[in-house]
């Protein structure tokens, strides 16, 4: 089976929109997932990067409408019924969130929460799913997993509340993990902890992987390929090379110049002057024109497309920063993210 | 576990302390009993003879020991009234309290629970305001008009309902379903809010993700989370079983303890009286003593030692 959908992408999204109470947030997403990639989605907080894998899985409330079409190896997931979400979720894709401890459940044992998954997803019950929980649990670095099999949530760290996370996500053996800003709500060093565990995870099961972070420093860790997203739209995608050493959408320079430089002489960061607009009084063009510097009249007549550029990378500016020629590539972050 | 349960039993004996020290001085200081036993007419020595027989001529913190020993000792004094021993006065007409009582908070129970957790799942919809509205009028209408009113619908117009009395089965229906509208409506609402809560809960997110059926994310992940607030309210009900009839019973014409207990605080029938409030206090005592445990066995934050 493997063989034959081998080329195909695991996922893809097209044109998918999401509006809550007629307010649109989400204006038209085209995302192809490959099968074992890691791919990174960011931008600001509100830019519509949660929302995103949200509703491809369906887990908006109910008040949010949601077009488009979402794929999973050619399968259409976008209003196909309950049942069909429910293999999926967890089975193929599964997704872990930005704040670990409020997003397990505080009053079931940590090892029921895991076995749970397993039954649903592997058939696994009683003793055998103890086993493979355990596992599962040791995998991820939790020490003493079998002491700890029936504590509970707030008898764990925010870090090792992340890692169970992630051994519940792993239960249901996913071809694809979303890891929604998975390190935000922890402190540096664990934050580095887990991204390493991601990295060795996916390296260990194959399985693709969509992180999702607003720190493109962290991104550059783990992923091969960026998605820059903008108030509802991706803005500027390729490969994290090209991106790093010739960003061309002005939104996602301004990104690159708010990364902290880890060495190096200190130099203040430029952070990107105002904010996300809000949904509901999006500007008619380009949703970066009032925070960018090269903005024109023709920017504020109509959003610009994603279009594919020479380079292989996907670009929606219509004055974009000019390709920066090889050797004279203005390093703006640590040469060891680079690789 | 073990603190957990020594330090709300302590709690517990210190209440019941409390409220049998605050209801004997009350009592005491608000009417003489000879006055009211005896009637206004009777001659000075009468009062005097009665007072020494009932011992009431000691001094307040002299009765207040004499009170609290003869307590301990499983003697709930005799009825000034009756000559009965006071606590044989009073059980005998628990069992017809419970009669409403328990059927009544068995239908505030299924209907409440059932009605505000469909109502949180179906935000929005019909059903849900359907249950807002009736929730609100359930417990805003007080039940002595929600009494009067069953009265007129099922006695007086239909006739087809006794509007007083203990007789048969059929006379407990009226006041039954008076006491537990109020009830009905505040476990609807109550159950509604707790459930629309933890549905918002991130937790709950994660059992969707992860592929959990819609039914097993509400029962096996968000109905144990919305539990701990409603076992709460539920415990207020199951403390006031005894003494949450009064006035049902009084309308009703239901000889229960509430009808008593009105009877007695008007005669001054202190042992009767001061026997009614220990046992509702008990009552009370143990239900919150039971929540506490079930606090403890539904949210495991609350048994961790961190928590005390
Ligand atoms: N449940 C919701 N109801 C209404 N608006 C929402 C909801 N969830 C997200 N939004 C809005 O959608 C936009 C995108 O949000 P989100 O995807 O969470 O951003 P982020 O990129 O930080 O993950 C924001 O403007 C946010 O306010
Ligand atoms: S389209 Fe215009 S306003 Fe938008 S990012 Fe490009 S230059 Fe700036
Ligand atoms: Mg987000």
């Amino acid at each position: 089976m493997a063989m034959t959908v081998a080329t195909a992408n695991l996922v893809e999204l097209r044109n998918l929109k999401v509006a809550f109470d007629g307010v649109r947030v989400l204006h038209g997403i085209d995302l192809d997932v490959a099968r074992g990639e890691a791919l990174g989605l960011v931008g600001e907080s509100g830019c519509g990067k949660s929302v995103t894998w949200l509703a491809a899985l369906g887990l908006l409330p109910g008040k949010a409408s949601v077009t488009g079409s979402v794929r999973l190896e050619g399968r259409e997931l976008c209003g196909s019924p309950r049942s069909t979400l429910e293999q999926v979720r967890g089975g193929r894709i599964a997704m872990i969130f930005q704040d670990p401890s409020s997003s397990l459940n505080p009053v079931l044992s940590i090892g029921r929460q895991i076995t749970e998954a397993l039954a649903i997803h592997r058939g696994l019950r009683g003793e055998a799913a103890k086993t493979e929980a355990l596992r599962l649990m040791d995998m991820v670095g939790i020490p003493d997993a079998r002491r700890r099999f029936d504590l509970y949530t707030h008898e764990f760290s925010g870090g090792q509340c992340q890692r169970l996370m992630i051994a519940m996500a792993l239960a249901g053996e996913p071809d694809l993990l979303i890891a929604d800003e998975p390190t935000t709500a922890l402190d540096a060093t664990i934050q580095a902890q887990i991204l390493d565990l991601l990295i060795r995870l996916q390296a260990e099961t194959g399985m693709a992987l969509v992180f999702i972070s607003h720190d493109l420093g962290a991104v550059s860790q783990v992923c091969e390929r960026v998605c820059v997203m903008y108030a509802g739209r991706i803005v500027e995608e390729g490969s994290v090379a090209q991106l790093f050493s010739s960003p061309r959408h002005p939104y996602t320079r301004g990104l690159f110049d708010a990364i902290p430089r880890i060495e190096g002489p200190r130099k203040r960061l430029i952070p990107i002057p105002g904010t996300v607009p809000n949904p509901k009084t999006l500007p008619k063009g380009c949703a970066f024109a009032p925070r960018c510097s090269r903005t024109t009249a023709f920017c504020e007549t109509s959003p610009p497309s994603l279009l594919p550029q020479k380079d292989g990378r996907k670009l929606a500016c219509a004055h974009p920063i000019e390709l920066a020629v090889a050797g004279k590539t203005e390093r703006r972050v640590p040469e060891d993210l680079l690789q | 576990m073990i603190r957990f349960v020594l330090v709300r039993v302590m709690r517990a004996v210190i209440t019941i302390l409390a409220v049998m020290t605050f209801a004997f001085v009350v009592l005491r200081m608000s009417g003489d009993p000879a006055e009211v036993m005896l009637g206004p007419d009777v001659p000075q020595n009468v009062i005097e003879a009665f007072r020494k027989s009932w011992g009431l001529d000691q001094p307040l913190w002299i009765q207040y020991l004499a009170y609290l020993k003869s307590i301990f000792t499983g003697d709930f004094g005799v009825s000034m009234r009756d000559k009965a021993p006071a606590l044989q006065l009073v059980l005998e007409r628990v069992p017809a309290t419970l009669q409403l009582t328990v059927p009544a908070l068995i239908l505030k129970l299924l209907i409440g629970i059932p009605a505000g957790v469909y109502a949180a799942l179906h935000r929005q919809s019909f059903a849900d305001r359907g249950v807002i509205l009736l929730a609100i009028l359930g417990f805003t209408i007080p039940s002595f008009v929600m009494g009067l009113v069953l009265v007129l619908i099922f006695s007086v117009t239909l006739g087809v309902l006794p509007s007083g009395g203990q007789e048969t089965w059929l006379h407990g229906i009226l006041p039954t379903l008076t006491m537990s509208v109020g009830g009905v409506g505040i476990l609807a609402r109550f159950s509604r809010s707790a459930m629309i809560e933890v549905m918002g809960q991130p937790y709950i997110r994660t059992a969707s993700a992860k592929g959990l059926k819609w039914r097993d994310v509400v029962w096996g992940h968000a109905l144990p989370n919305a539990a701990v607030p409603i076992v709460t309210i539920v415990g207020f009900m199951v403390g006031s079983l005894i003494a949450g009839a009064v006035v049902v019973e009084s309308i009703f014409s239901w000889p229960g303890i509430g009808r008593l207990l009105i009877v007695s605080v008007s005669n001054r029938d202190l042992a009767v009286v001061q026997c009614i409030l220990l046992i509702v206090a008990g009552t009370m005592v143990v239900s919150n003593l039971a929540v506490d445990l079930l606090y403890g066995w539904l949210d495991p934050r609350l048994r961790s030692p961190a928590s005390h």
